[in-house]
């Protein structure tokens, strides 16, 4: 590591104060922060812990009915406390990585880096959930911009994610076999105005919404509804552990497993 | 009711004390008064020409004390290679200089080109990054085939990339040749033994002291041979004579062979300690593990298969291509020849065998012996073909090998390539497994899976290895430049406690509590009054450490003839206790009798005369009890086995899923049934793993890709099921006095083929006949894209 400051702050305030310093770095559970840093990839003038601000931690309703899940909550308490509420979600967090990256990791940091193969991004996706930061609310939809790229401008903080509950709704993960993280996985939600599904891992840019399959979902939700469906290969992920052809294989089956289990 | 202690008991290991409370104390764990520490500057490019190295930048920073090249080593040797292989003509391999650091050029990515000695080990690093090297980036050779097509050259100074062309028995060649183009039916099997990382859970290190009062060096190091580090090093690198070079490896944290390589860092914190006059520590970074670490396997062969009508075997014949890496690391040219080639007739009496092995230079990390070392190549190479043969012929897979196996009454067996096997049954091995696997149960089990959709499919190997590799004067002949025998000093202290200082190098195997079993047996004393000390040149006297699951067969039977020399000068010492004749003492549970008599003396009361002699033989006899041994073997040993999987296929994802493994395993006789069973369990761990997840892989311009555990699958707890392991069929070995085998690598050899024979009959099985092969790890892609077509 390089030498760098650190700052706990109290308040969602003091961190975006803390923040304007130039080249200071907003630091969550540290998953993929503090790797860099150890490598010497990254070098901040500061790093900005948000774990210490109460109001950003925990998990509760809002008004409107909304799952509420503060930026700073790790892993392993959204697992425990949306259980309830909203199980999908629950099951999902509690298959991150393993007991200490959801004991550290948090769902505000996660979001933030927006890597393409972390689960919480097709989560959020796929519920149409909302990211609400320290000067405004983002939808779903115009939060993921592409690999390791969101909406969030410099400083911007997650102070919380609220999610609408849906009707019916399960994620079906591959895991990659060595990093374990998701080489493809699919979140399914049944909402209101329609399904939803949001596949991670599988494309080049990032998180996306498969959107033949949600019509044909809404239409009729069963996993036969999109037997008849493919996905196309191009802009598909090409690596050591799955080619193109095999991931856009794997959106569809994944598609179905979670179809099957929601 | 099982014995509590001595031979044959499972006690358990005294020193997973120390290692389960964080009580060990491995080399990182050691610092020194005065102690700086190192950090290497890598090359960054897979062959590079070194232009410029401008260290001035990273000297003049804070806390730098040095800055190495290879300008600091002019006139040391290069790190030696300690087998000379011959090829096919009888010329000797090529073996390029493996410098220190790099001269002149790069030649794979993780090269040590520069080292920085600094205050701590943050300075170090600050300075490392300021070290300028102007690398000018040449083509590099990645792949075997292009590399002796006409690839870059490795070593422009040796001419070619092709280390050796080895034929192995150039005078079988002829008889093979004419049987396979008479044969009945000839199959063929093309596939690649795949490229393996170490992953040792400790991560290199060593500590260099020089003492400038006594002209003496010591150096701290993660190995498992340190006599063997001390003669390289010593020898043919720094040019320090033995008895002014100390080499100790304390604990250390496993090493699945790559530990027993002398590396370039160790003869580097040596000389570096003498040059800056101060201990010079390096502990290796995990992803500096991945890319120095010597790589294990990373074979290419084809082998063809000749069979009679009746599936009886007529010849073998086999092509490969070995990966050497940018060097040639210590033992790298003997494991796919010597360790490979003699392994090729497996279980199996094949009359004619030829082997062909063509070694090459590529821009990738050395190559060298891994937990099996050549033999899981040859197991691998051997057993698939055979699956594919069983199922070209329409026989069953376990009557095909049934059909072949070297019968009991056939030993001592002599193979076509060279070894001759003492003892064997190999039919009772696989009885045992096809009783413990519950074979006849597997077509139930099949159509279980199939109601969740799944395919299921059962795969069957035997394997045999060569442990305790010997004798030092037929290995010299095929140009092992180092003896193969084991040393035993067995001290016995006045008030009779006993302190074995052995040869072997215990890194994980439980010597500890192994080798105080059988001197406690022999003696008739507890176990807890034998203490070992491995580890040490300053306390041990000459050994070859631990590989190759030698220690116990070679080590322990060192042992046994050391303490054989106490007992024998004990009963002189008893019998002038007793006034009685030597031939007529007994040793009995501790205690010397005189035969037919009621007289007894105790094993601490002639300890005590030994070494407090006031009633005692002065004029015949000396003093002490202490004694020394060396053990040379007359053969290998040669455990078997046979081994089941059951896996289930997901035909939606091609993910492998293995519901059970069996192994039915002959060791010979065996001293600590608890820690064989675990060494059983932690090679077929590895072997699992090789079989479905891990694979080192490189990128054309000779970039690790799975240079981290983001990208290299190991095994988990959740990749391997419960195994069932059996022991019971035990043919001792011959040739030494315990009639042990070994057990260390037979795991790793035996599973890799069960794994793969297994998936390969799953998708049979599920209708998919144009499968016939999957290139490990057979990992879901590769499953799932093999059942398109």
């Amino acid at each position: 590591m390089y030498a760098f400051d650190f700052e706990k702050p109290k308040t969602v305030a003091e961190a975006v104060s803390a923040l304007a310093r130039e080249d200071a770095m907003a630091l969550g559970g540290g998953q993929t922060l503090i790797p860099s840093l150890k490598q010497r990839l990254a070098a901040p003038s500061a790093l900005v812990s948000l774990t210490g601000i109460a109001e950003m931690r925990g998990v509760c309703t809002g008004d409107d009915g909304a799952l509420c899940i503060g930026g700073a909550t790790p892993h392993a308490v959204v697992a425990a406390e949306a259980a309830g509420k909203y199980p999908a979600l629950a099951a999902l967090a509690g298959n991150i990585g393993d007991p200490a990256v959801r004991n550290r990791g948090t769902i505000g940091g996660s979001l933030a880096n927006n890597d393409p193969a972390a689960d919480y991004p097709a989560a959020v996706l796929a519920s149409g959930a909302t990211i609400v930061t320290n000067t405004r609310r983002i939808a779903a939809d115009d939060f993921f911009e592409g690999l390791f790229t969101t909406a969030l401008e410099p400083g911007e903080i997650i102070v919380e994610v609220r999610f609408p509950i849906p009707a019916r709704a399960a994620y079906a993960k591959f895991q990659q076999p060595a990093s374990r993280f998701a080489l493809t996985g699919v979140f399914v939600a049944k909402t209101a105005g329609g399904v939803r599904v949001a596949v991670t891992g599988a494309s080049e840019n990032g998180v996306f919404r498969w959107s033949e399959a949600e019509k044909a979902l809404s239409a009729s939700f069963s996993a036969d509804a999109i037997a008849g469906l493919s996905v196309p290969a191009d802009g598909m992920v090409g690596d050591l552990h799955g080619t193109p052809a095999y991931r856009a294989n794997l959106v569809k089956v994944m598609t179905q497993r979670a179809v099957s289990a929601a | 009711m099982p014995k509590d202690q001595g031979i044959g008991a499972s006690t358990k290991r005294r020193e997973d004390v120390r290692f389960l409370t964080g009580k060990g104390r491995y080399t990182d764990d050691i610092n020194l008064r005065g102690q700086t520490h190192c950090v290497f500057v890598r090359s960054q490019v897979a062959h590079g020409r070194i232009n410029a190295i401008d260290t001035s930048a990273a000297e003049a920073m804070p806390g730098v004390i040095k800055v190495f090249t290879s300008a600091d080593f002019a006139g040391k040797g290069g790190v030696p290679c300690g087998w000379q292989i011959h090829d096919k003509q009888g010329n000797p391999m090529l073996e390029p200089k493996h410098p220190i650091l790099a001269e002149g050029k790069a030649r794979y990515v993780g090269d040590a080109i520069a080292a920085v000695i600094a205050e701590t080990l943050e300075q170090a690093r600050d300075a490392a990054e300021a070290v300028v090297i102007d690398i000018e980036e040449l083509p590099a050779v990645v792949d075997m085939k292009a590399a002796v097509a006409g690839g870059a050259l490795v070593h422009d100074e040796v001419g070619s990339n092709l280390c050796y062309d080895w034929g192995f028995i150039e005078d079988n060649k002829g008889a093979v040749d004419a049987a396979i183009k008479s044969a009945h039916h000839v199959t063929t099997l093309e596939l690649v033994n795949n490229r393996l990382i170490p992953n040792a859970m400790e991560p290199r290190a060593a500590i260099g002291d020089y003492n400038s009062a006594s002209d003496d060096y010591t150096l701290y190091t993660t190995s498992q041979n340190p006599h063997v580090i001390r003669l390289l090093m010593g020898a043919f690198v720094l040019g320090i004579p033995e008895h002014k070079l100390r080499v100790i490896a304390p604990d250390v944290g496993g090493g699945f062979g790559s530990k027993i390589f002398h590396y370039v860092e160790e003869a580097f914190v040596t000389h570096a300690a003498k040059v800056v006059g101060r201990p010079v520590k390096w502990t290796a970074q995990r992803s500096e593990s991945f890319m120095t670490d010597a790589h294990g396997r990373d074979h290419v062969t084809k082998i063809e298969l000749a069979l009679d009508k009746d599936g009886h075997f007529l010849a073998i014949r086999t092509e490969t291509y070995a990966n050497m890496g940018a060097y040639l690391s210590t033992f790298a040219s003997s494991v796919p020849t010597y360790l490979h080639g003699t392994l090729m007739a497996g279980n199996y009496k094949t009359p004619h065998i030829y082997v062909n092995v063509k070694a090459v230079f590529t821009n990738t990390v050395p190559v060298d012996a891994y937990r099996g070392a050549g033999r899981p190549e040859a197991t691998f190479q051997l057993e698939r073909v055979i699956d594919k043969a069983a199922r070209e012929m329409g026989i069953d897979p376990i009557e095909i090998r049934r059909r072949n196996f070297v019968q009991p009454n056939e030993f001592p067996y002599q193979t076509p390539v060279a070894v001759a096997y003492d003892t064997g049954n190999y039919q009772a091995t696989m009885d045992k497994l096809v009783q413990i696997a519950d074979i006849a149960g597997f077509e139930g089990r099949r159509a279980e899976s199939a109601k969740k959709g799944l395919l299921r499919g059962l795969g069957v190997n035997c394997y045999i290895e060569a442990c305790g590799i010997a004798p030092s004067n037929l290995v010299g002949q095929l140009g092992a430049r180092a003896g193969l025998y084991e040393s035993a000093t067995v001290r016995v202290n006045a008030t009779g406690g006993i302190v074995v200082m052995t040869g072997s190098h215990s890194h994980g195997q439980g010597h500890e509590t192994t080798f105080p079993q059988v001197v406690a047996e022999m003696i008739g004393i507890p176990e807890a009054q034998v203490e070992i000390v491995h580890g040490d040149t300053a306390n041990v006297p000459m050994g070859m450490g631990t590989y190759g699951s030698r220690s116990l067969a070679v080590g322990g039977s060192a042992i046994v003839r050391a303490t054989n020399k106490i007992i024998a000068k004990a009963k002189k010492i008893a019998a002038h206790l007793m006034e009685a004749s030597e031939g007529d003492i007994e040793l009995k549970d501790g205690k010397f009798s005189v035969a037919g008599t009621d007289k007894s003396v105790d094993w601490g009361s002639v300890c005590l005369a030994a070494y407090v002699p006031h009633n005692y033989p002065l004029a015949e006899l000396e003093p002490g009890l202490e004694e020394t041994a060396f053990y040379d073997p007359s053969n290998f040993t040669y455990p078997a086995g046979a081994y089941a999987c059951e896996v289930e296929v997901d035909p939606g994802t091609g993910k492998v899923t293995i519901c059970s493994f069996a192994a039915a395993d002959d060791f010979g006789n065996v001293i600590n049934p608890m820690i064989v069973e675990g060494q059983v369990h932690g090679g077929l761990a590895q072997g699992i793993g090789q079989a479905m997840l891990e694979a080192a892989a490189y990128d054309a311009n000779g970039q690790l890709l799975s240079g981290s555990y983001m990208d290299y699958a190991m095994p988990r707890a959740d990749d391997v099921p419960f195994y069932m392991v059996d022991h019971s069929c035990q043919t001792p070995c011959t040739h030494n006095p315990l009639g042990v085998k070994g057990c260390g690598e037979a795991g790793a050899i035996g599973s890799p083929p069960a794994v793969v024979n297994a998936v390969i009959d799953a998708l049979q099985r599920g209708g998919h006949k144009h499968v016939t092969h999957i290139d490990m790890p057979v990992s879901p892609v590769r499953v799932w894209s093999a059942m398109q077509g």
